[in-house]
């Protein structure tokens, strides 16, 4: 078999079809956190799997850092989450009700804002 | 004679990044595992690239062709890159000796080069600092865990190191110009780096539980230099090159 594209001429098709392949799933998983500036808090954006955490960070650093800027990135073994059960979400229910514990909700806002635009203050 | 020593220099510099750099893109889609493709790719990338700013400083200040047809126009024998770079992809171990050894050598000789008298140079290598900084890191961290990992996988690499050793010992290649740059403290010289690069390779080889290869100074691959290549090159360039042959006029990138 031969195409355009060089890398399917490279697959050993033989060998996948034999189901002569391996998977990862003897690697963990580890979560990745980036941080785009020096302070500034770590957002999470995905996982990598890995046997290490060296190797973890080395694998992040291209699948997260690649575009943008970035500053640092941090990895947890994904086994050192902690999480509520899923049948727990009830205990999340009513908490948009419960806009008095928005700031927004004070109407005193209103004129905080008035106040600090008219003496270009940030409190 | 002093141009002619730096245009020798900047070419199998640059020639040196794209070839390894098309051999190891050769590895996107196949890669060991999703993340490590992805790294592999992008790395090979990031050398595509500095062959690129190299082939650009050549283009720009010794008015030789663009970046485009001095990568994908030149004959074989033109081409000075070392027969390290040439080498098939081979099994995994390979490729990741392989860019433990280059990767070594080329973030040294761009530190030396940090401090070169030709400006171009020493502004480029601080550009690309970082990246090769990463690439050495991503190699080194391959090497310490497959070194101390399972009795398959430190065999794997104590062989790969036999195998690529006295293939990577013919970066160093001397030039018969060298002299030129290192009295123009443009560059300190093929042996400088070698010293160098052996000193670090071997404490990292021996923190991994592997063996530094003796060396045997008639085994050394050279030639790549002097535009005397393997057998593989010229089946590299006919790939590389295949879109541009086939479109002369309107192929554009």
């Amino acid at each position: 078999m031969s195409s355009l594209d060089p890398r399917v001429n490279r697959l050993d098709f033989k060998k996948l079809a034999d189901g002569n392949t391996h998977t990862n799933s003897h690697l963990i998983t580890w979560e990745v956190f980036h941080q785009e500036k020096r302070g500034k808090q770590v957002v999470h954006v995905g996982i990598v799997h890995a046997s290490t955490p060296e190797m973890a960070l080395i694998l992040a650093k291209e699948q997260y850092a690649r575009r943008g800027k970035t500053t640092n990135l941090w990895v947890a073994k994904t086994s050192d989450v902690y999480t509520f059960n899923t049948e727990d979400e009830d205990i999340f229910e009513t908490t948009p009700e419960k806009t008095f514990r928005d700031p927004a909700f004070y109407k005193v806002r209103d004129r905080i804002e008035k106040f600090q635009n008219k003496n270009k203050v940030a409190l | 004679m002093k141009n002619e020593a730096i245009k020798d220099l900047l070419f199998k510099m640059a020639d040196d990044a794209l070839i390894i750099g098309h051999r190891n893109s050769e590895w996107t889609g196949i890669g060991p595992m999703l993340e490590e493709d992805l790294a592999f790719s992008s790395m090979a990338q990031d050398k595509i690239g500095h062959a690129q700013a190299l082939y650009n400083i050549l283009h720009d200040t010794f008015g030789e062709a663009d970046a485009n047809t001095l990568a994908f126009k030149r004959e074989e024998k033109n081409f000075k890159c070392c027969q390290f770079v040439e080498q098939p992809i081979g099994e995994y171990d390979f490729s990741i000796v392989r860019q433990f050894l280059f990767d070594h050598a080329e973030l040294i000789r761009y530190d030396m080069l940090s401090q070169s008298s030709f400006l171009q140079l020493a502004q480029l290598a601080k550009k690309v600092k970082g990246e090769i900084k990463y690439h050495v890191m991503h190699a080194d961290t391959f090497v310490k865990q497959l070194g101390k990992g399972t009795e398959e996988s430190k065999a794997r690499m104590q062989s790969s190191l036999n195998y690529t050793w006295h293939f990577a010992l013919g970066i160093f290649e001397k030039s018969e110009l060298e002299n030129d740059l290192i009295f123009e403290n443009i560059f300190d010289g093929e042996e400088e780096l070698k010293n160098r690069w052996l000193e670090k390779v071997t404490s990292i080889i021996e923190a991994s539980g592997l063996k530094v290869p003796a060396t045997d100074e008639s085994k050394i691959v050279y030639g790549g230099r002097k535009g005397f290549h393997s057998e593989y090159l010229k089946p590299l360039l006919d790939e590389m090159c295949e879109v541009v042959r086939s479109d002369e006029v309107t192929a554009e990138w």
